[in-house]
């Protein structure tokens, strides 16, 4: 059993007792403890199931290279899956429920994978799932998908805030351990700015555990030191909770910073730091690795440094009697805390021959027993070790002894932990003597600059004594410094470290090393994802060579931790098996972040009604308050139809149709995008951007214009008005206006970089009313003060004066077939503007329309709108528009794309209008038309037209114009529309509404 | 568009106060920065055209080919146009902008911060001093900030986002949320 021991554990605090529910019964824990402590303290063993075989699993690790305490943490708005209890600090209140098992815990329905597992090899799901090619769909992906993942997702809405924030260093350090302070304190000498991120409450990392003296201090006053030092270092930034979580070009970084987690509070949750650094020192430690022997990943076997962690950390004894089993030196220190502790440790199970060093004489004075050569060759016990079985490490598990204990802590070695320096492209090598993979500081990944900013320091670079770990740190800030301009001060002494020396360890990839399939195939690598040393070894039978495809067939290293236990295992077993160099078969790739973080952090303050920017019109707040419905049309919010009392939305779209043609009709066009051309050469540059003729245009005049990309498909078309000998104003569509400045500005520094030319976005200077209908022109003519006749201002003129006593650009255009004129006033007297022009018409019966009566107007006109009637892939000849195109101008954007031959061939898709043949049946959106088979097109905008009575639609149709009066069937839901091929012109196709 | 929006938050470390301002007249030109052109605009405004990124007595950098003249008090866009047009002799576009922007102004010695949750820019104190002045982004906004003073920073943004920036800037600002780190 685990429990409390009655005096170590300096992070916990046993004055403050902390409750908390554990799959809904209340516990008890102190204030420092984490989730995994509290729970080892009150012997909760077995802490979830795991994901293929349901197995019982309990804690392995101390820290976030936990593979198996998993939980389903907070509950409603605050609920999340698969948090680690190692690095869940407990709070009040906090809830945690296991996870992957049905009913419970305890039993579970289930583990009967478990007793099938012989039937569930590597492999199994691509073996398994292939026939009959129906029962995918229907059966194998149903069922896959219910059994698939750990914990659950939640239902609601995330309650919580996060944020970003920018942040700018010379030298960004990953890591609070020893070598990450002793480097923030030498860096932080040279006067750089230094930010230093630790990813838990705590900064020390193993001196706060280890017995070691430096400078005549212990482990924990070295720490306080050194965080005195750097106390008085304004330069020195330290950030707890803080994990420096990703490594990316030009020296940029991720931390991901839990703020509330430990102490939820209404303020951000998490915080995604977005680091520009000029140098990176990756001080990240190195993880503990496990040993592979059957039954490995039982309740109870757990890593040995995190049963020492346990026990001073948190006072918790991971057992009343361990097995220690080892292939290196530092599991000593583990034997030695627990005897120290009062604890029983039976026997010390070392896989060398030659045994241990300086430890292991320590141990063996203290009157531990010690089995060199020795190995497990099975741990019994289901839910929780109950004994293991000692064999000899060299034969095949016979076994020689059975020793009874509560929990076994294992030492497979350590890996350093290289990702961060890996992430954006740094290199390793095989350190053979550690049987681990370190940076190769020749080959690191490097800077927009060519030069390396990544350095490794400390045990992630494979220092694994204290005093090289202190030297590393020492020099990784130096160089860091250095090359970040710094000038440095003289080194100081090195400090004085007194510390076990250790004798070499000795990998072991399987124990013992002679395991028949038996004892194989109940050794775990990868305990998240139930991966077995026999599933990579039955991958290198079927031919998968590369760690990376074997990775993926056997899903080694594919859960939640990404494989920080199994991978070096895993690849050693693959090696063994391929019969090849370890370093041959090599890792997989390091990819970041480092741990799971919150897809919150990664959304940050983009949430709710920040999620997405909303422009607004400066008449918004009337539309918004005068019954509007809205529609985004880019980033705008524009009205889509005023409702009045008892309308429905159908209603009013009919009301402001009616009337506008009957009498007068008010609309917000604001959104439409208005880009200035100025220059010299302005009319020279429009001729190459519009497809048609714009030079020719005289001042005062309007023309309407296309816009192609340079394959010759229509981009976006909209009125020119010619302002002045040397300037146009063009409007584009609302979506356009960014985009198409964009294009003219990209057009103008890249290729004709000779034009004089200058352009300005003036879109949101103006706020522009559209005032439509017989009696527009009365309306205007009622706020006085500008000539709107026809004679003055004719069709596709424009003029400038006072309206109603605001200065206004009057343009005499129209998409809505009727008499038309755009009032264009600055838009901080767009609203009054607005407002006078509803008092002139109110005698008319003016009526605000919205975005759909406008389009129904332009349908019943045949006129199109690009996005609708063009998909990217139409021309302006499709849409019956050559009128548009030039063929006297040299040249212009599109006109060599327009001469290819698909472009130019017969029988593309082209314009048409449809009249459905029953009248009071409207075509349904994006309809298909089909002949013989085989779709022919598409409907492209389908309306009912009250001012027609009957449906109206335009669609693009294989040879359409060949084919008027043609009756189509447009087949949709088991029903077929007919309708017959027509003119899209519905309304007054000579124009002469708009003329008058 | 004169409605006042303002938000102040007493944060332990210092206060942060947000308020949409009242319309600022501005102008953009778009001129060759030649040196005869530079000549003419020192006459036009009575200041010279001021180094890339930044911002010296209302005229800003903005592109090789761009300044935004913050229009002085007693004058008007018009005038300043027509000042630039009389001097200015080869092409150039001179335009009110007035109406397009809106303009913000951030107080308060933690102002440095709500802005660096959204802009990547280095704002520490020795890395963005008066005179300085970025074009960036705000969040998902394009904005244009420069500082008025040490503890105040005036902010501008398209008009149509007004509400939003405003929303923006005041979660950014809330109590409790700024990391202490400029």
């Amino acid at each position: 059993m685990s429990f409390r021991l009655p005096n170590l554990g300096h992070l916990i605090d046993r004055d403050t007792p902390v409750t908390f529910t554990f799959n809904g019964k209340p516990v008890q824990g102190f204030k420092g403890d984490t989730l995994a402590s509290a729970l080892m303290a009150a012997d909760h063993r077995m802490l979830g199931r795991s994901f293929k075989y349901h197995r019982p699993r309990g804690l392995v690790a101390c820290g976030s290279e936990e593979p198996n305490a998993l939980m389903n943490m907070g509950e409603g708005a605050r609920f999340e899956p698969n948090q680690r209890a190692t690095t869940t600090e407990v709070f009040n209140g906090l809830t945690a429920r296991s996870q992957n098992h049905w009913p419970s815990l305890a039993f579970d329905v289930g583990a009967v994978n478990n007793r099938l597992s012989r039937f569930f090899p590597a492999g199994f799901y691509y073996k398994t799932f292939m026939k009959p090619a129906w029962a995918w769909k229907h059966l194998f992906e149903p069922i896959i998908r219910k059994s698939a993942g750990l914990g659950q997702v939640p239902t609601e809405r995330d309650a919580d805030r996060y944020e970003y924030f920018y942040a700018y260093t010379d030298i960004l350090i990953t890591g609070g351990g020893v070598a990450g302070l002793e480097a923030a304190l030498e860096a932080g000498r040279s006067g750089a700015k230094v930010l230093l991120l630790e990813q838990s409450p705590h900064f020390g990392g193993r001196f706060m555990v280890d017995d070691v003296e430096v400078n005549g201090r212990d482990g924990p006053d070295h720490i306080a030191h050194l965080l005195a030092e750097i106390a008085t270092l304004p330069n020195v930034t330290l950030r707890n909770r803080c994990q420096g979580a990703g490594v990316f070009d030009h020296g940029y970084a991720l931390g991901y910073e839990r703020l509330t987690d430990h102490a939820p509070a209404n303020t951000p949750r998490h915080r995604l730091w977005r680091i520009r650094a000029k140098r990176i020192i990756t001080a990240t430690g190195a993880l503990e690795r496990t040993l592979n022997f059957a039954g490995n990943d039982i309740p109870g076997v757990m890593l040995a440094s995190a049963v020492r962690d346990y026990a001073r950390l948190y006072g918790v004894a991971a057992g009343a009697r361990t097995v220690i089993v080892t292939n290196n030196d530092d599991a000593y220190r583990t034997a030695l805390t627990l005897h120290a502790a009062g604890l029983e440790v039976p026997a010390i199970i070392d896989a060398r021959p030659q045994g241990g060093g300086a430890l292991a004489e320590q141990a063996r004075a203290q009157g531990i027993r010690i089995e060199s050569g020795k190995g497990v060759a099975r741990v019994n016990g289901k839910t929780r070790v109950k004994s293991v079985e000692i064999c000899q490490q060299s034969g095949a598990g016979g076994a020689v002894e059975t020793i009874a204990c509560d929990c076994v802590a294992i030492s497979g070695g350590f890996s350093p932990v290289v990702h961060l320096w890996s992430h954006c492209g740094g290199k390793l090598n095989w350190d053979g003597a550690n049987a681990m993979f370190v940076p190769d500081p020749s080959r690191p990944p490097t800077d927009q600059n060519g030069e390396g900013f990544v350095i490794p320091t400390g045990s992630a670079f494979g220092a694994l004594t204290t005093e090289a770990c202190l030297q590393s740190a020492t020099a990784a800030a130096r160089q860091a410094a250095d090359e970040v301009g710094r000038s440095l001060p003289e080194e100081a002494a090195p400090r004085k470290v007194r510390t076990a020396d250790e004798a070499p360890m000795a990998p072991v990839w399987q124990m013992p090393a002679q395991a028949p399939y038996r004892l194989r195939s109940k050794t775990w690598l990868d305990f998240q994802n139930d991966v077995k040393v026999s599933d990579v070894q039955l991958a290198a039978r079927e031919g998968y060579e590369s760690v990376e495809h074997t990775k993926r067939y056997t899903t080694l290293g594919m859960a939640t931790d990404q494989g920080k236990l199994s991978n070096i295992n895993g690849l050693a077993v693959l090696a063994g098996a391929l019969d090849a160099d370890i370093p041959k078969v090599g890792t997989t790739t390091f990819r970041p972040p480092y741990t799971p973080i919150s897809l919150g952090a990664i959304a940050g303050e983009a949430a709710g009604p920040l999620f997405k920017p909303t422009r607004k019109t400066a008449i918004d707040g009337w539309h918004e308050s005068h019954g509007a419905i809205f529609e985004s049309v880019a980033d705008w919010r524009r009205a889509y139809a005023y409702i009045q009392a008892g309308e429905t939305t159908q209603d009013a779209i009919t009301r402001e149709i009616l009337a506008t043609r009957g009498s007068v009709g008010l609309f917000d066009a604001s959104t439409l995008g208005k880009i200035i051309v100025k220059g010299p050469d302005a009319g020279r540059f429009l001729d190459l951007i519009y497809t048609n003729m714009m030079s020719t245009l005289k001042p005062g005049k309007c023309r309407y214009g296309l816009m192609c990309n340079e394959n010759g498909f229509l981009m976006d078309d909209g009125v020119v008005a010619r302002l002045s000998d040397d300037s146009f104003l063009c409007h584009t569509t609302t979506g356009g206006s960014d985009r198409i400045h964009a294009h003219m500005e990209e057009w103008l520094q890249t290729e004709w970089w000779d034009l004089q030319v200058f352009t300005a976005n003036l879109t949101e200077q103006f706020t522009q009313i559209v005032v439509a209908g017989p009696n527009a022109r009365k309306v205007l003519e009622g706020l006085g003060g500008v000539d709107v006749s026809r004679e003055t201002l004719p069709f596709m003129g424009f003029t400038e004066g006072k309206l109603g006593g605001i200065q206004a650009r009057i343009f005499r255009i129209s998409f809505s077939g009727e008499l038309s004129y755009e009032v264009a006033v600055p838009a901080s007297q767009g609203l009054l503007m607005w407002n006078l022009l509803l008092q002139a018409g109110a005698d008319h019966g003016i009526a605000p329309y919205g975005t759909e009566a406008l389009h129904v107007m332009r349908g019943e006109k045949g006129f199109v709108v690009v996005g609708d009637e063009s998909d990217g892939t139409v021309t302006p000849q499709d849409l019956g528009m050559s009128w548009a195109v030039s063929k006297k101008k040299e040249d212009f954007i599109g006109k060599r794309g327009m001469q290819r031959s698909f472009l130019t061939a017969e029988g593309r898709k082209q314009l048409v209008g449809l009249r459905t043949l029953s009248d009071t049946e409207k075509l349904p959106e994006s309809a298909h038309a089909v002949e013989g088979g085989k779709a022919i097109g598409h409907v492209t905008s389908t309306y009912f037209s009250p001012t027609l009575g009957h449906p109206i639609a335009m669609a693009l149709i294989h040879g359409g114009r060949a084919r008027m009066g043609e009756v189509l069937d447009f087949p949709v839901g088991g029903k077929v529309h007919k309708a017959r091929v027509v003119d899209p012109v519905f309304y007054d196709k000579k124009g002469a509404q708009q003329d008058v | 568009m004169s409605d006042l929006m303002s938000f102040s938050e007493i944060d332990g470390s210092g206060a942060v106060l947000v308020a949409a301002q009242r319309r600022v007249a501005m102008v953009t030109l778009k001129a060759e920065l030649s040196k005869p052109t530079r000549a003419a605009i020192k006459k036009a405004l009575g200041t010279p055209v001021p180094a890339t990124r930044k911002i010296a007595n209302g005229v800003v950098w903005m592109a090789p080919d761009e300044l935004l003249i913050m229009v002085p008090e007693g004058s008007t866009p018009q005038k300043v146009i027509d000042r630039l047009t009389a001097e200015i002799k080869a092409p150039m576009l001179a335009v009110d902008v007035s109406d397009a922007r809106a303009v913000f102004s951030l107080k308060g010695n933690k102002a440095r911060e709500v802005l660096a949750k959204g802009a990547p820019v280095d704002l520490s104190p020795e890395a963005f001093t008066l005179g300085d002045f970025r074009r960036t982004r705000l969040g998902q906004i394009a904005v244009a900030f420069w500082l008025e003073a040490d503890d105040e920073i005036t902010l501008v943004c398209f008009a149509s986002l007004k509400q939003f920036m405003f929303g923006w800037l005041v979660n950014a600002a809330q109590k409790g949320s700024l990391p202490a780190y400029l």
